[in-house]
């Protein structure tokens, strides 16, 4: 699925956070969102799958098609656009009521959606799977979410998050809680995911942004109080090594953010 | 930069019947539900008004005999006013040293096994029915406070609160304001609790790292930190002495009186505890006059409430 | 004194201090001062007293001899601080020992299962009768409050963060809970007066009464539980395409059912030992009555209590003491219950 963005604005009440933001997100393929803080990338990432809702007051302006359809049209119910657009964030955040296996089935559970008990099995095993979390976690199934490691509870919410059958799966600074090596077996999972998902990654790392994106967006601000804006969107390759736009260039090689 | 939208990639799928709205009707409904119920709060607290006055409105004037032989309403509810405010001061007196203190002891005195129980041992204060303090302090504590009366009657008659002849069965306001002081001693012992607990630590080791003993560190940390939290909780404790009604229905022999002396037979009487005693009574006209001294009860109640939460708002504020 | 006074004598590291264990020592000795006023015949509070004096002359005073006059402060505030709590919790030892000592000589089959109708002089009496309409008035409150109350809560915490009604909701509650409870009685009478008719005492009334008490409470209670939920996890469900009121029902609340049920269980506990409201809105009767909205009055154990000691007769007065014992172990299992259910509930980290 691919995801065409014109002319987005994002408001909390009245204060503008992002301004004229327009992309075309490729599908199947993994695209990183860079940045300092504050920019409003995540904030972008979160409108994306109407996240941002959560929030009292916020509203899009402008344009946000996926595969065609714009998901902010009449008649489209956020509910169902988060069905097709996952979401991993920042800290892991698996269910503490529930079991691993339950986890991965949340997005069934909750909905109370009933299904044959081998369906289910094969769902879990899919999933965990598809997040490289199988291996570790097969036998002890039963056993509270909350029990694992960070890096593990991290692609276990990757896990649920790919067991409802999403198209699109967006990470908000997935790893940024975790340790290296936590850090490396994600980074190995999104390579992974990639052939099956469009994927969209915001990280307030560099290097995992050159290592596992394919095109990368920098916002920038202006100036403290003004909107974030989109600087430049380009293949990941030429970004990091002649961008276009020379702020692009100030942040990569450090000189500021 | 643009790539065309690729409808291609998703095939099977209709996009058009794929995000829209399903049903809501879930959300809809629960949040009906969610909102009704907090309107209802809103009517109940209404009907409460609504109700209360006019059944108590004409309380305020009706015919003279019906004010408990004191003419007018006003006659009436002055003393009775009076006696609950003396009561619940004179319980606040005794219980805010107590519940500082054991609020002290349980947050920085003593050690972590023995304040866990002493905090669970106030907890359970705190469940004990008011009928059953009524029950213990009539028939245990005042007969043993007998003794106490006439020595304070004999020794400090010369104040004007032992000045008289002292009872001789303790059923008296200075028996229920002790058992009215034990009775808000855990509400008033587990805010300032909280509020100790939550001075910051670094405060506390800057004290004592400047050498200050316990105390000191105490006096100079913990309280200035913690005051607007300490005059909140002894509102509310003020609150609750307010509205208190077995305890004084019980315990005290009672007269429309203002009167300060407390260890007599004849004890001034509380709005709450005038309620209980004449409910029985099922004149109309009385029966109003008491919903018209509850209403006043209720208003005085929520001024000292309103005062104690702007006092909260104000410590935080700061 | 407004600075921290360090005097001179603090500028070497060591002085004079107190023996080890000198607490221990000035102890013994303030025991031996109460034993021997004991035996003078001071009665065992005068001797108590005079040790506990003792002590806390005793222990300060040395520090000051010794040590210095911040030091003897200190540990005249540690003693006045252990005073404090050992007073407090004489009313509580003498208050349960009351309850079980007095109550359990009353209870028996026949208390337990007896009702007051055409008891007169010495016959055997009973609170059958008040021990039902506790649990019927006390059930008709939980079942008012209950959903009534956490609705509320749900609606301030997952519905109207910020918004007016919500502040006016919260306000009110606030108003509620300072309700007196004699008010709260009042108001229930008031209402089935003009409802029914004048006069009108009946166990549904009791109920409105104390779910007006209870309300509050449990608004309260749940609200906390609800806000420990992290807003995290409400975002996965959301992001899972999980609607808000499916997130609500079956993830939020079963991640906060155990506080939920520990605050509905205490404020049930704390409204069955209520009487001013009931006494004024349920009446009192020596009958039998099962029928909450049978136009007459109710007995419940609170109510039966007060008239029991009203009577003031020795009869009168042990039933009263039966009657505190059984809503006592009524008050002290719903405390418990709420203890296991929290235990029960405590967020599993499965480590």
């Amino acid at each position: 699925m691919s995801i065409q963005v014109k002319d987005a604005s994002i408001f909390y009440g009245d204060f503008k956070a992002v301004e004229d933001v327009s992309m075309s997100i490729k599908p199947k393929s993994v695209t990183a969102f860079i940045g300092p803080s504050g920019c409003g990338k995540s904030t972008f990432l979160r409108t994306l799958n109407r996240m941002h809702e959560v929030i009292p007051g916020a509203y899009v302006e402008g344009k946000i098609q996926i595969a065609g359809q714009d998901i902010y049209g009449p008649n489209v119910d956020p509910v169902a656009v988060r069905r097709k657009v996952g979401m991993v964030f920042q800290r892991p955040n698996p269910f503490p009521t529930m079991s691993i296996y339950d986890n991965v089935l949340a997005g069934n559970k909750l909905n109370s959606k009933r299904i044959k008990k081998s369906e289910a099995d094969s769902i879990v095993e899919k999933a965990l799977r598809g997040a490289n979390l199988w291996n570790e976690v097969k036998d002890r199934l039963g056993k509270p979410g909350m029990g694992l490691s960070g890096g593990q509870q991290q692609r276990l919410c990757i896990a649920r998050a790919i067991a409802v059958q999403p198209e699109v799966l967006l990470m908000d600074e997935p790893c940024s809680a975790l340790d290296p090596i936590s850090t490396a077996a994600i980074e190995d999972l999104i390579h992974e995911l990639k052939s099956d998902y469009t994927i969209v990654i915001v990280t307030h790392n560099m290097q995992q942004a050159a290592r596992v994106s394919d095109d990368t967006g920098f916002f920038n601000l202006k100036a403290a109080g003004q909107p974030g804006h989109l600087v430049e969107f380009n293949p990941t390759k030429q970004m990091f090594t002649k961008p276009d736009n020379p702020d692009t260039e100030a942040y990569i090689s450090g000189r500021f953010g | 930069m643009t790539v065309a939208a690729d409808p291609g990639a998703d095939p099977g799928v209709d996009p058009k019947s794929d995000l829209s709205g399903r049903g809501s009707v879930g959300d809809v409904v629960f949040r009906g539900l969610a909102v009704a119920a907090a309107s209802l709060i809103l009517v109940a607290l209404a009907a409460v008004f609504i109700f209360l006055g006019i059944e108590g409105i004409p309380g305020f004037n009706v015919d003279a005999q019906h004010y408990a032989g004191q003419g007018s309403f006003l006659g009436l509810v002055v003393p009775l006013l009076f006696a609950t405010m003396y009561a619940a001061v004179l319980a606040l007196i005794i219980a805010v040293p107590f519940s500082v203190a054991i609020a002290l002891f349980i947050s920085h005195y003593a050690p972590r096994r023995v304040a866990v129980p002493v905090a669970y041992v106030i907890d359970l204060l705190a469940a004990v029915p008011s009928v059953v303090f009524g029950l213990w302090g009539a028939v245990a504590l005042g007969p043993y406070l007998v003794p106490a009366h006439a020595w304070l009657a004999e020794h400090l008659g010369w104040l004007p609160f032992f000045d008289g002849q002292p009872s001789g069965n303790g059923r008296t306001l200075f028996t229920a304001s002790i058992v009215l002081a034990v009775m808000i001693l855990p509400i008033i012992t587990s805010i300032c609790r909280e509020v100790f607990a939550q001075t910051p630590r670094l405060h506390e080791e800057a004290a004592l790292a400047l050498g200050a003993t316990r105390w000191e560190m105490v006096r100079y940390a913990v309280f200035p930190y913690a005051r607007s939290g300490m005059v909140s909780a002894v509102m509310l404790g003020l609150g609750r002495a307010l509205g208190e009604t077995m305890a004084i229905a019980m315990i005290a022999s009672p007269k429309v009186v203002i009167s300060l002396f407390i260890v007599g037979t004849q004890n001034p009487q509380t709005i709450a505890a005038h309620i209980a005693q004449g409910y029985k009574e099922s004149t109309p006209d009385r029966l109003s006059v008491l919903i018209a001294t509850g209403l006043v009860l209720f208003a005085f109640t929520f001024l000292v409430n309103a005062f104690a939460r702007w006092i909260v708002a104000r410590g935080r504020a700061k | 004194m407004s600075n921290i006074d360090l005097s001179n004598e603090e500028t070497t590291l060591s002085h004079a201090t107190l023996p080890r264990g000198a607490q221990w020592l000035v102890g013994v000795a303030a025991i031996a001062l109460g034993g021997l006023a004991l035996v003078l015949g001071m009665g065992i509070v005068g001797a108590v007293v005079i040790g506990v004096l003792a002590f806390l002359i005793g222990y300060p005073l040395w520090a000051l001899l010794v040590e210095n006059r911040r030091s003897a402060t200190d540990k005249l505030i540690t003693g006045l601080v252990w005073t404090a709590f050992g007073i407090a919790v004489i009313p509580l030892i003498w208050l349960v020992y009351m309850v079980v000592a007095r109550g359990a000589s009353v209870i028996s089959p026949e208390f337990l299962t007896y009702s007051m109708r055409s008891v007169t002089g010495d016959e055997q009496g009973g609170l059958y009768h008040a021990l039902m309409g506790t649990l019927i008035v006390t059930g008709i409150a939980a079942l008012i409050s209950i959903p009534i109350g956490i609705m509320t809560a749900i609606y301030l915490i997952e519905y109207g963060k910020g918004n007016r009604l919500a502040k006016a909701i919260t306000f009110l509650v606030d108003v509620m809970t300072g309700i007196p409870s004699i008010v709260a009685g009042l108001f229930a009478f008031a209402l089935f007066t003009l409802l029914v008719g004048p006069g009108t005492r009946f166990g549904f009334g009791g109920g409105v009464a104390l779910s007006l008490l209870m309300i509050p409470t449990v608004v309260r209670s749940t609200e906390e539980m609800l806000k420990l939920v992290p807003d995290d996890l409400r975002e996965a469900a959301y992001a899972l395409g999980v609607p808000k009121w499916r997130t609500i029902t079956r993830m939020v609340l079963p991640t906060a059912i155990g506080g939920i049920v520990t605050g509905v269980v205490l404020a049930i506990s704390r409204v069955i030992g209520e009487t001013a409201p009931l006494l004024v809105a349920s009446g009192f009767n020596p009958n039998m009555n099962s029928n909450a909205f049978d136009d007459s009055p109710m007995m419940t154990v609170p109510v039966f209590i007060f008239t029991q000691l009203s009577e003031a007769t020795a009869k009168g007065v042990s039933y009263a003491w039966g009657g505190a014992l059984v809503l006592f172990v009524l008050v002290m299992v719903l405390n418990l219950i709420a203890r296991i259910v929290g235990t029960i509930f405590a967020p599993k980290t499965g480590r």
